[in-house]
């Protein structure tokens, strides 16, 4: 393939790049202090890139650069959510630092870094592309995380974010070094392809494979490695914390499938028992943990671990419709954090979050509207149907029990029961408490009719789930 | 060569003072508490200063194989520098570049 050919596979890569940089100068040109032209110039360009990998959504998987870049359906349904994803959070964002007087303009330069490292891990298809995708990403998102330099719960959050992501990375890494020693590559095919044959060098490719599911299963927050999770959850900013808890994901799950899927099936039987200790580990400790706690922020962390638990059980499964249940799993999961997140910024005013249950106490008095759509995001997140998150539980689950693992998917249905407990109680403090005081939502009709949207949207795709399914399993069959 | 090592201790001065035998540490006192206010500007200099001494590192060895690499070298060498001139911009802007 010529280099222009190339060049026009990674276009929506290019061109996100070049509208960062252009960001970057015009921000530190412009004077304003709400940053209007960062703000508008960075949706603009989300919106072009989303444009760009919409309609050129391929047939067939095309690679390009050495083999190490990939186009195909999945990296392009993954890249068209990461894009619509982060246009909504920037909007969220928006508001909340325009009202916390934090607005910077870099926080929107790091976020379409942040993006363009998720969209580079989303295609890569060498060990050494999704590296330095995942580095992108990170690196951005540990600034972000630091951006409030006046909290100090924010600076400890990004210390702890930054050292153990650089431990999560030196793992990642030994593990690469470990496979790229083994096969003599790091491209995934050809890894897949060696490690099928070499038997005698079986045991050592479990090995370094082991570290590299450690830093997959970091960089998703999967217990026993999640003890960042929390921390940085509340630390930082609340619309960093949304940032985080949504886009990141999918990008993350993309590595899991090329790096698991693409690069080591031949060792789907050493990964499948790993990843079940890591899921029912991560569902335990989420949903049991989740229970004692007072700050919402910090019980959707624990949330968050939990969910990477199913995660799981889909990829556990091992079978397309497996790898398309996780896929539906994250996609759903993301759209739910960036609703209820949402939501905590919505009820915050400046130098006042909603970070204690408390604060949700009476909603449904102050506002009968937003009390429902919080309802329904918590419902959904609970697993009730006929909300997004029952089908996404229910897809995951089926597979797994098509797949013979009984026990696996009762245990995982006991503590999804464990765990509806601390969402419905969130249910309970809205609409049979009463409110502390009766203070107004103060928020811009955009932010109202986004939020509305994005409630609606969970009960809709609820509804009609087959239609997202159809895609995530059209995104993996190949 | 042990020659020169005796010949420099016989015949060279030595006159040694705390400075001289404390250990090296660049900019800071070696020995006294770690939470004290240190001025940011020289790590900004510092950390400017890779930039630009790695783009050099770069440059060296892409000018000598330009002959072997052609256009595409050619082209990819100046988004690298296009790229390194954007964050020299931001960083001017921001007026990391002002001692004062």
């Amino acid at each position: 393939m010529s280099i222009s050919n190339e060049i026009l596979l990674a276009l929506p890569e290019l061109s996100l790049l070049s509208m960062a940089c252009l960001v970057l100068v015009v921000d530190a040109f412009s004077k304003d202090p709400d940053h209007r032209i960062t703000y508008w110039l960075t949706q603009i360009s989300l919106a072009i890139v989303f444009l760009l990998v919409f309609t050129s959504i391929p047939d067939e998987p095309r690679l390009a650069f050495h083999n190490s870049f990939i186009d195909d359906a999945m990296s392009s349904v993954l890249k068209c959510f990461i894009c619509a994803i982060t246009i909504i959070v920037f909007l969220y964002s928006y508001e909340y630092l325009k009202e916390n007087k934090l607005m910077k303009g870099e926080y929107f330069v790091l976020g379409l870094f942040a993006v363009l490292g998720m969209m580079i891990m989303s295609s890569a298809y060498s060990l050494l592309s999704i590296y330095l995708g995942l580095e992108l990403m990170s690196l951005s998102m540990y600034a972000m995380v630091a951006m409030n330099r006046k909290s100090a719960a924010a600076s400890e959050a990004a210390m702890k974010y930054f050292i153990l992501g650089a431990l999560a990375s030196g793992m990642l890494l030994y593990g690469i070094s470990m496979i790229y020693g083994l096969t003599s590559s790091i491209q995934f095919t050809e890894i897949a392809a060696i490690s099928m044959t070499s038997v005698e060098n079986s045991r050592f490719l479990v090995f370094g494979m082991i570290f590299m599911i450690i830093g997959i299963a970091f960089k998703l927050g999967a217990a026993p490695f999640h003890m960042w999770v929390p921390d940085v959850y509340q630390g930082a900013p609340t619309s960093v914390t949304l940032f985080i808890s949504t886009a990141p994901k999918l990008a993350a799950f993309a590595m899991a499938i090329r790096i698991l899927v693409d690069g080591l099936f031949p060792l789907v039987a050493d990964w499948q028992s790993i990843l079940m200790v890591l899921a029912v580990l991560s569902m335990a400790i989420g949903n049991i943990v989740a229970i004692s706690q007072t700050n919402i922020k910090r019980m959707l962390a624990y949330s968050t671990i939990a969910h990477v638990g199913y995660l799981f059980l889909g990829l556990i499964a091992g079978t397309i419709n497996g790898f398309a249940g996780s896929m539906f799993y994250i996609i759903s999961y993301a759209l739910m954090s960036m609703g209820t997140f949402g939501m905590i910024i919505l009820l915050g005013r400046y130098e006042f979050e909603a970070k204690n249950l408390e604060d949700f106490k009476g909603l449904s008095g102050r506002s009968p509207w937003f009390a429902f759509i919080m309802m329904c995001l918590m419902f959904s997140m609970a697993g009730v149907p006929p909300f997004l998150g029952f089908w996404s539980k229910w897809f995951v689950l089926k597979e797994l029990v098509a797949s013979g693992y009984f026990a696996l998917a009762a245990v995982s249905v006991v503590f999804s029961i464990i765990g509806a407990y601390y969402y419905l109680r969130i249910v309970k403090l809205m609409y049979f408490d009463k409110p502390d005081k009766m203070t107004a939502i103060k928020a811009t009709k955009q932010m109202r009719a986004v939020l509305t949207a994005n409630g609606l949207l969970i009960l809709v795709l609820g509804l009609l789930p087959n239609s997202l399914m159809q895609i995530c399993l059209t995104a993996l069959a190949h | 060569m042990s020659l020169g090592l005796v010949l420099g201790k016989i015949m060279g001065h030595a006159r040694s003072d705390s400075e001289k035998q404390s250990p090296y540490e660049c900019g800071f006192e070696a020995f006294e508490d770690a939470r004290m206010k240190f001025d940011v500007r020289y790590y900004l200099v510092a950390i400017l200063f890779i930039i630009f001494d790695l783009e050099i590192a770069f440059l060296f060895p892409w000018a000598v194989a330009l002959d072997g690499i052609g256009l595409v070298g050619f082209w990819a060498m100046m988004i690298f520098l296009g790229v390194l001139v954007i964050g020299f911009i931001y960083e001017w802007r921001k007026g990391a570049l002002d001692w004062e």
